[in-house]
C-alpha cells in the first residue's frame, strides 16, 4: 500500500510545471542606478514550487555536473519537504560557499545543462534553489562546525580567493591547522574585488568567510606572498606540511593597439577594484573612479558585462559593448547579456578597434573600429570574424575599458622556482602537486581563466591530493585496491 | 594595524615615518616598494622604501605631503597611531652587481630618500660610490650625515644656490661624468622630469642609466593594470616588472601624462579635505572662546 502510494506521487516530467518558476528582479531602469541585487531571490513559495520540479534521478547526472560534487537531488528533496535545514547541511557538506555558488556559477553549462528534464523542458533552477538555502542559511545562522579531530599539520594557502577558500575548507575539516595569506586588505579575492555588488554582496562574501573562520582557518591579509616570503620559505623554515597556491590569473591584457595610454583608457579589473574593493563610486572613500559618460567596454565575457553595468550604475550617460564577433559567440553568460541589455548597453556587434584617438591633451576622445562579417570557423569552434574592407568608423567616447581577458599573475614565478609553462601557468601532476614537494595549486594560475566554481573544484581537487600526500587519507586507487 | 614607531619633520611638507612591520625589515631589499592604506576608506598609495631595519623590526618612509591623503597622513600619522594597511615588499628589488665599481646615485625631491637603501647597498658591496642630492634650498636638506657615512663623494644641489652646487642636480651629473671616466652605471630617483634629464644628461655618454618608477596603482600586484609604462616601446606593468628601468628606454612624457590621470578628482579632493578640515577646527575651538 506504502509503495503503490508512494508510485503514485513519483514525479515524471509529463506531471511536473513546465515552465521553471521566475527569480524575482529590480526592474531594469530602476536598478541601473542603483548598487543592490539585481536578483532578489525565491521566496519560500517559489522554492518550493521549483523543487517540485525536480523528478529526483536514481542516479543523478547534475552531481556528475557539478565541479565540487553537490548532492543536489539530496538538498532538492529536503526542500521539497519542507527540511530546509537539513537541505542547508547536504549543501555545506561539499561547499561552504552555497550563498555565493548559487548567485555566481554559470549552472546553464554544468547542473542544470546536463538535468534530465532539461531535454523537453526548461531545467531546474538548481542555482536558485542553492542560492535561496544558503542566504537562509546566513540569516539563520546555521552553520554548525562540524567535529574536528586537529591532526597537527600546517597548511598554507596563497590567495583568498574561490580555490584558496574551498581548499582551506577541506584541509580545515580535515583537522588541519589552516592560514590563507591575501595581498589585498580585504580577503575574498575575485569574488571582492572583482564581481560587483549587484550579482554579489560584499555581506554574502562576508557571512561565508566568517564561517570558514569558524572552522579555525586564519585569514591574513596585506601579505604578498613570493615577496614577504617564498613558496619555498613556507614549506622550510616556516614549516608548513602543505602549500596550496591559488593566486589566480588576474594580470590584464591589452590589444596593443595605439592609444592605449592615453588618460582615460583602462583594465576592467580597474575600474570593478576601484568600484567594489576601494568604493569609489562612495563618497566617504577616498579612492577616485574618474568614470566618463561615454564609456566603451571592449569584450563580451563576463567581467565585460560587469564592467558596463558598474559604468552605468556610476552615472554614465551612455555604454557601448565593442566585440569582434556577435552574441551568440560571446563568452558571457546568457543571463548577464540579457541583463545589460535590459539596463540599456548598446552592443556593437563584429565590431573591432583600430585605434583609441586622443583629444589633444593625452585624454580619450574617441575610438576607430571596422566592422566584421562571420567567416570560417576558427580553432574554438566558433566563426572567425573577417574585417569588411572600407567599414571604418569613428564613435565618440571618453572612456576605453579592456574585458578581453587576463594572463597569469607572475609573482610566484618571480620569486620561486616553481615549474611554469611558456605562459606562467603553474605545472601540476593529476593531484595538482606542483615541481615542489608538498605545494600544490589550483584555479586560474593552472588552467588560465575560468570560473568560480571550477576554481573551488581545483581547490577540493588540490585538497585531497594534499590529504593523500600527508598520509591523512589512503588515494583513491589505494582505497580501491584494499 | 601597522604602528608608527618614530616619525620626523624634515620640513612642512616632508615627513619620515618609521612603521613596526618586523616580516617586512627582513624581506626589504633596495629598491622595493610598499602599498600603504592609511585608514580603512583611504587610498592605497605606493611609497618607495627609504630604509629598513632588521634589527628593529620596522621600515621607514619619506613623505611629501601634496595631495589629500598626503596631507592627512601628515596630519594625523603621529608616533602611537597605526597604518590600516602596509603590503610589501613589492616589485623587482635593485640589482645591486657586484660588476659595478664605481657608481653615482641621484636624488632629487621625494626621491632624496628612497636613493638611501641602493646607496647603502653599493657601498656595502664595495663600490666607489658617488651621490649627487637635490633640494629646492639649504632648509630643506636632510639625512646629510646618514648619505656622508655612505658616500666617497657627497654633492648638494639647490635651486637657489643657498647649498652646494648652484642648480639642478643634471649639473651635478654633468661634473661627476668630467671628472670621473670610469662610471659604470647612474641611478636617479625623483619627479619624472627630473629622472627624464638625468636620462637626457647620460645618454650621450651612453651611461647606464637606472631609473625608478612611482606610476598610480591599485593594487600594486600586476591586477589593475593602472600601472602601465612604456619602456622600450612595449608596454610593462611598473608594479610587478618594476619598479626600476632603463632611463633611457622610458617613455617619460606619457608617464607624466598618465600620473596626471586623476588631476581634477585630487583637486577637489584636496579642497574638501581642507574645508572639513577647517570646519572642525572652529567646532573645536569654538565653545573654548
Amino acid at each position: 500500500m506504502a509503495d503503490k502510494e508512494k508510485k503514485q506521487k513519483r514525479r515524471t516530467i509529463k506531471n511536473i510545471a513546465k515552465e521553471r518558476t521566475a527569480m524575482p528582479e529590480q526592474p531594469p531602469l530602476i536598478r541601473a542606478t542603483n548598487f543592490e541585487e539585481v536578483a532578489l531571490g525565491y521566496t519560500e513559495e517559489n522554492a518550493v514550487r521549483e523543487a517540485q520540479r525536480c523528478i529526483l534521478c536514481p542516479k543523478p547526472r547534475c552531481r556528475n555536473g557539478c565541479p565540487v560534487d553537490i548532492d543536489i537531488t539530496g538538498f532538492i528533496a529536503k526542500i521539497d519537504e519542507k527540511d530546509y535545514r537539513a537541505a542547508y547541511d547536504i549543501l555545506s557538506d561539499a561547499t561552504l560557499l552555497p550563498a555565493i555558488c548559487g548567485r555566481v556559477c554559470p549552472q546553464e553549462d554544468q547542473c542544470e545543462g546536463v538535468c534530465a528534464i532539461g531535454k523537453k523542458l526548461e531545467p531546474v533552477a538548481i542555482g536558485r534553489l542553492e542560492r535561496w538555502i544558503g542566504d537562509m542559511a546566513i540569516e539563520n545562522n546555521w552553520f554548525q562546525v562540524p567535529e574536528i579531530t586537529p591532526n597537527g599539520k600546517k597548511i598554507a594557502i596563497v590567495g583568498s580567493g574561490p580555490a584558496g577558500l574551498a581548499c582551506a575548507a577541506d584541509m580545515a575539516k580535515a583537522g588541519c591547522d589552516v592560514t590563507i595569506f591575501e595581498a589585498l586588505h580585504k580577503p575574498g579575492g575575485v569574488l571582492r574585488y572583482g564581481i560587483p555588488e549587484f550579482r554579489l554582496p560584499n555581506y554574502v562574501i562576508d557571512a561565508e568567510l566568517a564561517n570558514l573562520e569558524k572552522l579555525g582557518v586564519k585569514i591574513e591579509c596585506n601579505v604578498l606572498v613570493g615577496r614577504l616570503f617564498t613558496i619555498e620559505q613556507l614549506r622550510t623554515e616556516m614549516g608548513y606540511d602543505a602549500v596550496f597556491i591559488g593566486v589566480g590569473a588576474g594580470y590584464p591584457t591589452f590589444m596593443g593597439i595605439p592609444g592605449e595610454s592615453l588618460n582615460g583608457v583602462l583594465s576592467a579589473n580597474e575600474l570593478l577594484t576601484r568600484c567594489n574593493l576601494m568604493h569609489a563610486a562612495d563618497e566617504s572613500y577616498d579612492t577616485p573612479l574618474g568614470i566618463g559618460n561615454k564609456i566603451a567596454v571592449i569584450g563580451s565575457g563576463n567581467t565585460a558585462m560587469d564592467a558596463m553595468r558598474v559604468s552605468l550604475r556610476v552615472g554614465a550617460e551612455h555604454v557601448y559593448c565593442v566585440y569582434r564577433r556577435t552574441r551568440e559567440e560571446s563568452p558571457a553568460r546568457v543571463e548577464e547579456i540579457h541583463h545589460a541589455i535590459e539596463e540599456g548597453v548598446d552592443f556593437h556587434w563584429l565590431t573591432t578597434p583600430l585605434e583609441i584617438l586622443d583629444d589633444g591633451e593625452g585624454r580619450v576622445r574617441a575610438m576607430r573600429c571596422i566592422k566584421n562579417e562571420l567567416g570560417e570557423p576558427d580553432d574554438s569552434g566558433r566563426r572567425r570574424p573577417v574585417p569588411i574592407e572600407g567599414s571604418e568608423f569613428e564613435f565618440e567616447v571618453d572612456r576605453v575599458v579592456y574585458a578581453i581577458g587576463t594572463n597569469a599573475n607572475p609573482v610566484i614565478g618571480q620569486t620561486s622556482d616553481i615549474e611554469m609553462n611558456k605562459w606562467g601557468y603553474i605545472d601540476t601532476d593529476e593531484t595538482l602537486h606542483t615541481s615542489i614537494e608538498g605545494v600544490f595549486a589550483g584555479g586560474d594560475i593552472v588552467t588560465g581563466a575560468a570560473t568560480v566554481i571550477l576554481a573551488m573544484g581545483a581547490g577540493r581537487k588540490a585538497a585531497e591530493g594534499m590529504k593523500v600526500y600527508l598520509g591523512l587519507e589512503d588515494s583513491e586507487e589505494d582505497a580501491k585496491a584494499e | 594595524m601597522y604602528e608608527i614607531v618614530a616619525r620626523e619633520d624634515f620640513s612642512d611638507q616632508t615627513f619620515l615615518l618609521e612603521v613596526r612591520h618586523p616580516m617586512l625589515a627582513k624581506a626589504a631589499q633596495a629598491g622595493q616598494f610598499v602599498i600603504t592604506q592609511s585608514h580603512e576608506h583611504g587610498e592605497r598609495i605606493p611609497l618607495t622604501i627609504a630604509d629598513f631595519s632588521k634589527e628593529n623590526g620596522t621600515i621607514t618612509l619619506v613623505i611629501q605631503a601634496v595631495g589629500k591623503t598626503t596631507k592627512e597622513m601628515q596630519a594625523d600619522c603621529q608616533v602611537g597611531a597605526s597604518l590600516f594597511a602596509m603590503v610589501g615588499p613589492m616589485g623587482i628589488p635593485s640589482h645591486i652587481s657586484e660588476d659595478v665599481k664605481k657608481v653615482v646615485l641621484v636624488g632629487g625631491g621625494l626621491g632624496v630618500a628612497p636613493i638611501f637603501p641602493q646607496l647603502r647597498a653599493f657601498k656595502e658591496k664595495g663600490a666607489y660610490v658617488i651621490a649627487i642630492i637635490g633640494f629646492r634650498n639649504k632648509e630643506l636638506i636632510f639625512w646629510d650625515d646618514k648619505y656622508k657615512q655612505y658616500c666617497d663623494e657627497y654633492i648638494v644641489c639647490t635651486d637657489d644656490g643657498s647649498a652646494g652646487i648652484h642648480g639642478l642636480v643634471t649639473q651635478g651629473i654633468e661634473q661627476v661624468i668630467s671628472k670621473h671616466d670610469d662610471i659604470d652605471e647612474l641611478i636617479a630617483i625623483g619627479p619624472p622630469i627630473m629622472m627624464k634629464f638625468c636620462a637626457e644628461t647620460t645618454r650621450p655618454h651612453q651611461l647606464k642609466t637606472i631609473v625608478s618608477l612611482n606610476p598610480l596603482m591599485v593594487d600594486g600586484t600586476g591586477m589593475c593594470g593602472g600601472c602601465r609604462v612604456k619602456v622600450g616601446g612595449k608596454m610593462k606593468f611598473g608594479c610587478v616588472e618594476g619598479p626600476d628601468f632603463d632611463g633611457h628606454q622610458v617613455d617619460f612624457d606619457e608617464l607624466m601624462n598618465r600620473l596626471g590621470r586623476f588631476k581634477a578628482d585630487e583637486k577637489i579632493a584636496l579642497e574638501n579635505w581642507q574645508k572639513h578640515r577647517e570646519n572642525c577646527r572652529l567646532m573645536n575651538t569654538e565653545p573654548e572662546e
